[in-house]
């Protein structure tokens, strides 16, 4: 059986013809050639054109290497394949394709350096191009970063229509006309006076060569992009039919699940299994790395089993206090970075004010947990897994089981959600760890939610001390200092590499702020690492919108400036400005009357601008009202990027609520989302998108609409209270309705 | 004992106390309930009892013996879908999907029982269902869409 046969049978269908056929998935092998991952083992009968486009029998599948997350990315890719090609998305087969550097991220990398998105001067571009570089020959195959739509913009076109003038090709050689007076539809090469599905013409594909440099079709001629998607996974997710990692079923396999030490390395004091070993259904309960692993015949009774083993945990971690000194004692510390420092802020003239602003570790906390399944024998490793990372994924199972990366297969599954938490793979690791010792058999791991939620890798707690003047009723200076954790550090670390240079994610969001200031500085100041941290959605943005829009509002006001009217004037990109005085438009501004707050975040190439509504009442403040207005270059799909704007900035102002991961010394205090909170339906507000496409770099939405929520909602309360929430979760010092 | 999933009678041979969720999910193999919390907090595993929604992870197997379970599979198909999950289709309701068959479960009850709820009934009902992917503006539409309020 060939690739794309095996994909066919294995893959998760999607469209008319896929109705019960339920999951299935590809099988690859990870392999150095960084040529056309799909070619090796093609069966006759099938054919690969570009690394993105199989053919068969059956028809047409497209190969959507970003993950979806939840976040449309099989849908847009198959959008921007098929708006070339001539396929109806709804109607071809999609697949993940197998873990390769053809299908690096080249824009990912970007994000790591200190490059403002909004420069497009010699340095940055020479950056963003070393990027490419980097994601290719570091093999980037990762999902990230928002970049999955500025990544596959060109790439994916550029493939179904090299793909498409291929097909044509072999049709022209056999009608012998020439290719230009041939065309294609709906998956059909069309002549004068006929017409062959794409499938027909797979034995002729041998003998032509792929058509490259294909001119790309003008946007006035699209079918698909820049109108309203139906998303492909949009019915089967309505109707209990989409399968999710968690879901996969095989011959044979074993349940488990797993308890450790919630301080990583502090392994295991002293352990009593033998009333769990006892349990019905439960085959036996084996050591893995800082604690065990309960294998059993079904889930349930492998957690039950779990929570049998009397269990006793070594070693000593922060709490959360020692972690906050830790952090306002960085403040007064060495500098990680300073990319931002123009005039003297501390000569600057004015009525000076200053403010120090907080906010505490936070769990990505997916809803689906976390799970991996593996299958090892002494010949080869295959591991099924929702992964952001699948290189990185094959060679951490490679390290566990002793094999080169060559000889384990990761099979990319749909991911009940991630926000970032899916770049990270201990529960494969530990997935990996049991399989070795029960070769042939598949291993289903399930993490119970306890287990998950105090295992996160979590978005940095952060302290930031905001200094600044007004003089003449306009903000003159701003010193904003920065202090958190890295999280390319910890994230470097975990895979054994040193994390040298200052990182900019430490003061993303803040340093790259378009506002021209006289006096500006932003600092960074890294504290040692300690908790482990990770991308959450928006990264470092998340705190830093917080932090510089907060403060800015709070000199705004000390100045007695209009919150729109004073950031429009400090704004010196013209992008930016077009947000900010959308967003005034779309909600009549008329100053704060006593119930608004703005708030303006450029994050990820994407400025965005909010303004919150809120009421108070008795029974405490409610949320009635928020604008959102953003620019991504070129709005591909409305419907989806409503979606992520939306879904950002409502994440975002979920967890400046009621949302924090606090440490007692002995691991985290949260264990679900009952002492997780997490925004509930009623707490959510109306919410008015505008996604602005005026032409630039086109950008994802995922994240950058994130950052304004909280400063928006947190200069909203002030408007109708007087009240600055300088602190997260909110509700520690405001009512909530 | 003997329990009926979507019209189809089952016997199985399970602990009393497992919880129902396990017993769709792991003994009977019908995955659309989904597993979140385990203790009644994000809704993800809401089902019909007797076209009650109830969180399936806190009911005993054992009560669930004779009474009529629908999962979210027996509510409709893609080829024919209830009217809730057409509006949840119609609305592209869903981002990461995981929560949505608890949302659409639980939204399907609340109308079978207030045809046409106001925005507080849809609050109380919705409350315990948690969606991390936040599609809330979308459900609170999809709901009043199906109700027919807004000229579906
Ligand atoms: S899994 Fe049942 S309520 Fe969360
Ligand atoms: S759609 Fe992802 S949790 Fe609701």
């Amino acid at each position: 059986m060939g690739t794309a046969g095996k994909i066919a049978r294995r893959t998760f269908l999607i469209g008319t013809a896929a109705i019960g056929a339920g999951v299935a998935f590809g099988i690859y092998a990870y392999r150095r050639d960084p040529g056309n991952p799909l070619t090796a083992g093609l069966a006759p009968g099938e054919a690969a054109l570009t690394p993105y486009v199989l053919l068969d029998a059956e028809g047409v599948t497209l190969i959507t290497p970003r993950i979806d997350l939840g976040q449309g990315a099989a849908s847009i890719q198959a959008h921007l394949l098929a708006e070339e090609l001539d396929v109806d998305p709804a109607k071809v087969r999609l697949a993940s394709g197998p873990a390769s550097p053809v299908y690096h991220n080249g824009s990912v990398a970007a994000e790591g350096m200190p490059l403002a998105a909004w420069d497009e001067g010699l340095i940055a571009r020479g950056g963003r191009a070393a990027s490419e570089v980097l994601g290719k020959f570091g093999g980037l195959h990762v999902t990230g970063g928002s970049t999955t739509v500025a990544d596959a913009y060109d790439r994916l076109r550029a493939a179904g229509a090299s793909a498409r003038e291929t097909l044509k090709a072999a049709a022209a050689t056999r009608l012998g006309i020439a290719r230009e007076d041939l065309r294609t539809e709906d998956g059909r090469v069309v002549w004068a006076d006929g017409s062959a599905p794409y499938a027909e013409l797979i034995p002729l594909l041998a003998d032509v060569e792929v058509v490259q440099d294909v001119p790309l079709r003008d946007p006035s001629a699209w079918r698909w992009l820049g109108q309203p998607h139906r998303r492909v996974d949009v019915a089967a997710k309505s109707v209990g039919t989409y399968r999710f990692g968690g879901d996969l079923v095989l011959p044979d396999m074993l349940h488990a699940t797993v308890v450790t030490n919630p301080l990583r390395g502090g392994g295991v004091v002293s352990m009593h299994a033998s009333e769990a070993e006892a349990m019905r259904g439960v085959e036996a309960v084996l050591p893995i790395t800082d604690g065990a692993a309960v294998l059993a015949d079904n889930d349930w009774r492998a957690f039950r089993a779990a929570r049998a083993i009397r269990f006793e945990s070594g070693g000593e971690g922060p709490t959360s206090d020692a972690l906050w000194k830790a952090h306002e004692a960085a403040l007064d510390g060495d500098r990680d970075s300073a990319f931002t420092d123009e005039g003297d802020v501390d000569a600057a003239p004015g009525t000076r004010i200053e403010a120090t602003y907080r906010v505490p570790f936070l769990h990505h906390a997916p809803l689906e947990p976390a799970n991996a399944t593996v299958r090892y024998t002494p010949e080869a490793t295959e591991v099924w897994t929702a992964t952001q990372a699948p290189i990185f994924v094959a060679r951490s199972v490679a390290r566990i089981t002793g094999q080169e990366a060559e000889q384990v297969t990761v099979n990319v599954l749909p991911a009940g959600g991630s926000f970032g938490h899916r770049l990270e793979d201990e529960w494969v690791r530990q997935a990996a760890e049991i399989a070795v010792q029960v070769p042939g058999r598949p291993v289903r791991l399930t993490l119970s939610r306890e287990q998950d939620m105090t295992h996160g890798f979590y978005r940095p707690m952060a302290v930031a001390r905001g200094r600044g003047t007004v003089e003449n009723g306009r903000v003159r200076a701003l010193d904003l200092a920065v202090a958190a954790q890295s999280v390319a550090e910890s994230q470097m670390g975990r895979v054994g590499f040193p994390a040298f240079g200052p990182d900019v994610a430490l003061v993303a969001g803040a340093w790259d702020a378009p506002y021209a200031l006289p006096d500006r500085r932003i600092t960074g100041h890294r504290v040692a690492a300690t908790v482990p941290v990770s991308s959450w959605r928006s990264v470092g943005a998340s705190h830093n919108g917080f932090f510089l829009e907060s403060f800015l509002d709070e000199l705004i006001a000390e100045a007695g400036a209009d919150p729109v009217e004073e950031r429009l004037r400090l704004i010196s990109h013209e992008p930016s400005r077009r947000v900010l005085e959308t967003v005034a438009e779309m909600a009549s501004w008329n100053g704060p009357e006593g119930k608004r707050g703005v708030a303006f975040v450029y994050s990820f190439g994407v400025p965005v601008a909010q303004i919150m509504e809120v009421r108070q009442t008795e029974a405490g403040i409610v949320m009635d009202k928020l604008w959102i207005a953003a620019e991504v270059g070129r709005v591909l799909d409305p419907v989806n990027i409503e979606a992520q704007l939306s879904g950002g900035a409502l994440f975002g102002i979920g967890h400046a609520l009621s949302s924090e991961i606090t440490f007692d010394g002995r691991g985290p205090e949260q264990t679900n989302f009952d002492s997780y909170e997490s925004l509930r339906l009623w707490q959510t507000p109306e919410i008015e998108v505008r996604a602005l496409g005026s032409g630039g770099p086109i950008r994802g939405a995922g994240e950058p609409g994130l950052p304004p929520a909280a400063p928006a909602l947190a200069n909203a309360v002030f408007a109708a209270t007087g009240t600055r929430l300088r602190r997260m979760p909110f509700a520690a010092d405001m009512r909530f309705a | 004992m003997r329990i009926t999933v979507n019209g189809t009678d089952h016997e199985v041979d399970v602990e009393e106390d497992m919880p129902l969720l396990w017993l769709l999910r792991d003994e009977l193999g019908i995955h659309g309930s989904k597993y979140g919390c385990g203790i009644g907090a994000c809704g993800a595993c809401t089902v019909h009892l007797d076209g009650l929604a109830v969180r399936a992870c806190q009911v005993w197997s054992g009560d669930a013996a004779g009474a009529e379970v629908t999962t979210i599979e027996g509510l409709g198909t893609e080829a024919a879908p209830h009217p809730v999950q057409q509006a949840w289709i119609d609305l592209q309701v869903a981002q990461c999907g995981y929560c949505q068959p608890g949302q659409v479960m639980q939204a399907a009850a609340l109308l079978a029982e207030v045809p046409d709820p106001t925005d507080r009934q849809i609050e109380d009902a919705m409350g315990g269902n948690l969606c991390r992917c936040a599609t809330y503006p979308r459900i609170r539409a999809a709901i009043r869409r199906a109700a027919g309020s807004e000229g579906a």
